[in-house]
């Protein structure tokens, strides 16, 4: 191997080792006891392998007055992801559809316009959504919830499929519609089955984005739907009570398992649907 | 309103079900962990005795911020909880909106009038009328002491900022953190409250927290109550800033420093930790405070809900909530005293039954004030533009205790209208 | 995008293609145009715990100016955000090379390297807190392994903090950069390279005269993504620093939270949201009518 490849690879290895460390912290901490953590440092391993924190986290600590720990939030949030992911990534496809093979005057400026959408500070929003739930029926539940996630989800499934659409030859679409093929039948048979990287890319960023949302969920949500990210948050903070950061640790580890084996598992296909087109736009 | 009907459709196909069912009391709390999540569950089982359903609203974080953000957008959205966890002069905020259910018939029925101390009454009133309910009296003028560092050192501990002081000198010079503090803007603006108070006095803490006296929050006793306060970060250590409170608890439990300030609810940690007070550790109130209580009480507020059963369940919940066994149970985990005056003290520890006493002598000796650092003493406007000040000047080296002043009293001006 | 981009026409199916995108416009004009005009509205108005709609003038807005903690949000933004989108995309790349150089083991580099995507800071904040504060973190790690003198206190440091911002700022999103460098060298043709190599070019003359310039649809695409991250950043300072030590990481997302909905001044909150609006669109429009315009000249 030569110096450089050498290098290449320490300099690879070191910048991986920095970005783990949050989550070993966390991972080491999870699996010691409270004594250990007040008197060792960050990265001293556990004496022995101690996993009653992450039962604990999963069965037994307190979010509110239940102590059944994050186990019926998990499914709240998939409850929630779920539909959300699926409606704004169909919706985001049609819409990409439309703004690259069926254009039509002002579709340029109505794109713009919802890229702008996507900067807008979600705090702004709080108030004036909450209304509108509370005016459609839907304040205080998994729909609301659902309705919002998609809402806010659009302007960036969009803006995914078309940007990918966009390297789509319209020569095909043409070609296709020359044999009579309609709207629907060209996006059915033709767009879609080149869509399988896209849609890769668009549900990992949604259901990123949606299970780690905590600013919708504590708002939109209540009692007993509320989403992983709220019972992880009341779970961990404590007004004037005693932290386990054991607990919290493990607890944390476990509201972000999903997304990290998405991540694990897809993170390949993440790539290559960035390669496919996301990046030509 | 085609996609409302989308969603509801969808959500009704996955088997959930929307909207609240009737008489079931929702309750906005931030207390979700630990004892105070076991503690609101024994209220919950006694309002269930009651047969009503308790659907529990738990939203924690940030001294109750995320729950109040919370609590906002359910009544902008026309649905409000049943009940919720304010306290203080957010009281009357929420009055002025004309949100709050009126009390008056369950309060008159159990006299509340006598059971209550006339202060804590006063807070828990809009317009002359019930419209919350006290769970308990935390003290926040303490001091926490690890009498083994003062030992080590060589050191009395203090009653005035004078000794406070040669103390804090000895226990440095021995090389352990005179003061455990955690640079938070709260747990800054606890610390700085205890020093107006101990300094300058209950009168001019009133003064200046609670009329807002532009006289008196730029005045020379102010300018040296601020220069105390900047002087006692000297005796911090550099780990401070942003650090939890009960972390900092944790280094006077562990003997690393000598004392901290915190209210009542530090006592939890040191009981955790199986030590015992008065041997262990001690309890005094800061220095120049001992004849002075600084009080931060929590509070249910109920919201105008039109279901006459939940109205009933909000009535039973508020002489729930005020009942000797829950105001006992509730006030042994937290460490705080009961909010209800004659209640038997005798299961309590050391230090409630001095704050249960201090209490009562403070109030008759109108030395009893409201913690400004705890939201008792302003609206919330106030209480934070003090924060941004006090807590930008403990901060910097830079800004002088004369500036910090003039700074206060603009910033006091500008957070009220 | 040489491809003509004119699309198909149909006669009847004309109005179908309008048909579709009208869902997402009106959720559009209403969700978010018409709340930012609500929110507009309301930094006219007196509100203070609850909206209220009346008219008070632009007395909200002299607040807002008068205000320091305000200002010291702003610039925060500003080095924030600079700092932020300089050092991802920098790093971003650097990562992307070095990882585009037939690594074994590229798949495990790379998903260490995204991972922290996957994270909020809900999840990593407490760790994050612990790794930089001097008393547990990386400064004591250093001094145990004998340099004494080390010092790495910028969390807890009134001038330094908002760098520890920016480092967990970077740690989560340099990653996404990452995969999208890589992504655009993996598109780069071959070809192009193999004959400059032929030509005598070197390594690093290849990539700064080509492969870096033909990245440049991928540094729009990383642009507008870091942007939209860094003026939206909330849980990462809530997190990390509350905004402290005082308030000197404060930034304009925090600030008007702080405001409309922990103090009780939703006016004042809303004019400062209008600021960030402003600024927004400052930025994002020239943007993309530079886009648009270039797009009408390649035709």
């Amino acid at each position: 191997m030569s110096i450089n490849r050498v290098l290449i690879y320490s300099l690879l290895g070191f910048v991986a080792l920095i970005y783990l460390l949050p989550l070993v912290v966390m991972l080491i901490t999870s699996l010691k006891d409270l004594d250990e953590i007040r008197t060792g440092t960050l990265l001293s391993l556990p004496q022995s392998l101690n996993f009653d924190a992450w039962g604990k986290a999963w069965g037994t600590a307190c979010t509110g007055v239940s102590c059944e720990g994050l186990k019926g939030y998990f499914w709240n949030s998939v409850l929630i992801v779920v539909p959300a992911v699926v409606i704004s990534t169909i919706l985001g496809a049609l819409n990409g559809y439309v703004l690259t093979k069926w254009k039509f005057k002002g579709s340029d400026l109505f794109f713009g316009m919802l890229l702008i959408g996507t900067m807008i500070p979600f705090q702004v929003i709080l108030l004036p959504m909450a209304r509108t739930l509370g005016f459609l029926g839907l304040s205080g539940t998994t729909s609301g919830l659902i309705m919002v996630h998609v809402i806010y989800g659009l302007a960036f499934t969009t803006l995914f499929f078309r940007n990918y659409y966009i390297s789509i030859p319209n020569e095909l679409v043409n070609a296709a519609r020359i044999d009579g093929a309609g709207f629907w039948l060209i996006f059915w048979r033709i767009i879609i089955p080149v869509s399988i990287p896209i849609i890769v890319v668009s549900v990992i960023w949604q259901f990123t984005q949606i299970w780690n949302d905590f600013l919708f969920g504590v708002v939109y949500s209540s009692g007993d739907s509320q989403p992983i990210t709220v019972a992880l948050n009341n779970l961990v903070n404590t007004s004037t009570g005693i932290k386990e950061y054991n607990v919290d640790m493990a607890a944390a580890i476990i509201a972000a398992l999903p997304t990290l084996l998405v991540y694990v598992v897809a993170g390949k296909y993440f790539v290559k649907g960035l390669t496919a087109g996301a990046v030509k736009g | 309103m085609k996609i409302s009907k989308l969603f509801l459709s969808i959500s009704l196909a996955l088997g959930l079900t929307a909207g609240a069912q009737a008489a079931e009391i929702e309750v906005l709390h931030y207390w979700t962990s630990g004892g105070e999540a076991k503690s609101v569950a024994e209220l919950k089982k006694m309002l269930e005795a009651k047969g009503h359903d308790w659907k529990d609203f738990a939203v924690a974080g940030g001294g109750g911020e995320s729950a109040m953000t919370v609590l906002k957008t359910r009544v902008v959205s026309g649905n409000p909880p049943a009940a919720a966890q304010i306290k203080g002069p957010s009281i009357q905020e929420w009055g002025d909106e004309g949100v709050l259910a009126n009390l008056s018939a369950v309060a008159k029925a159990e006299g509340w009038d006598d059971l209550l101390p006339s202060v804590v009454a006063d807070v828990m009133k809009y317009d002359g009328k019930y419209v919350a309910v006290p769970v308990n009296v935390h003290r926040v003028n303490w001091m926490w002491v690890n009498p083994e560092v003062f030992e080590k050192a060589d050191a009395n501990v203090p009653t005035t900022w004078k000794e406070f002081f040669v103390a804090a000198d000895k226990i440095k010079a021995a090389g352990m953190t005179a003061v455990a503090h955690g640079g938070q803007p709260w747990q800054d603006a606890t610390m700085f409250e205890s020093v107006v108070l101990g300094t300058a006095g209950a009168e001019f803490y009133k003064q200046a927290f609670v009329v807002l006296d532009p006289e008196a929050l730029n005045s020379p006793t102010m300018i040296d109550a601020l220069k105390t306060f900047h002087k006692i970060k000297n005796y911090t250590d550099p780990g401070s800033p942003g650090r939890d409170w009960n972390l900092a608890t944790a280094m006077v439990i562990n003997g690393e420093a000598g004392m901290q300030f915190m209210g009542d609810w530090a006592k939890g940690e040191f009981t955790a930790a199986g030590k015992v007070p008065g041997k262990d550790y001690i309890c005094t109130a800061a220095p120049g405070t001992a004849n002075d209580f600084t009080f931060n009480i929590d509070s249910f507020v109920m919201f105008n809900l039109e279901d006459k059963e939940q109205r009933k369940g909000q009535n039973d919940l508020a002489s729930t909530v005020l009942s000797v066994p829950f105001q006992e149970v509730f006030n042994l985990n937290k460490g705080s005293i009961p909010a209800r005056l004659n209640m038997s003290m005798d299961k309590f520890d050391d230090c409630a039954k001095l704050s249960a006493k201090d209490f009562v002598k403070t109030a008759e000796a109108n030395t009893l004030v409201p913690s400004m650092a705890h939201g008792m003493s302003t609206f919330s406007s106030t209480q934070g533009a003090i924060y941004d000040t006090v807590t930008e000047f403990y901060n910097s080296d830079s800004i002088t205790a004369e500036e910090a002043a003039a700074k206060l009293v603009k910033a006091v001006a500008a957070a009220k209208y | 995008m040489k491809k003509k981009s004119s699309a198909p026409r149909q006669s009847l199916g004309n109005l179908l293609p309008k048909l579709v995108v009208a869902p997402t416009f009106v959720i559009a004009i209403i969700f978010i145009y018409g709340f930012m005009l609500l929110n507009a509205w309301l930094s006219f108005s007196s509100s203070r715990l609850l909206p209220t709609y009346d008219w008070a003038g632009t007395i909200q807005y002299e607040k807002l100016f008068a205000n320091d903690r305000w200002w010291v949000a702003a610039e925060n933004l500003l080095l924030f955000g600079g700092l932020f989108i300089v050092i991802c995309l920098l790093l971003g790349l650097f990562l992307a090379i070095f990882l585009d150089q037939k690594i074994r083991a590229e798949g495990a580099i790379r998903t260490i390297y995204l991972y922290p995507m996957a994270l909020s800071f809900i999840v990593t904040g407490t760790a994050w807190k612990w790794i930089l504060n001097p008393e547990l973190g990386v400064q004591r790690l250093v001094r145990e392994m004998g340099f004494e003198s080390f010092t790495f206190d910028w969390l807890v440091n009134t001038e330094m903090a908002i760098y520890t911002v920016v480092i967990a700022g970077v740690w989560q999103s340099s990653g996404f950069v990452m995969a999208l460098c890589l992504a655009g060298l993996r598109g780069i043709d071959d070809n192009i390279i193999k004959a400059a190599k032929v030509d005598g070019a070197s390594m690093p003359l290849i990539y700064r005269k080509i492969i870096i310039p033909g990245l440049r649809p991928v540094f729009f695409s990383a642009l507008i993504v870091l942007t939209h991250i860094a003026i939206k950043s909330f849980d990462l300072i809530v997190a990390l620093t509350g905004g402290g030590p005082g308030f000197a990481t404060d930034v304009p997302a925090t600030f008007m939270y702080t405001y409309s909905f922990t103090r009780g001044q939703i006016g004042l909150g809303s004019a400062a949201s209008m600021m960030m609006l402003m600024a927004v669109a400052a930025i994002i429009v020239p943007y993309l009518y530079s886009e648009l315009r270039k797009k009408k000249d390649e035709h």
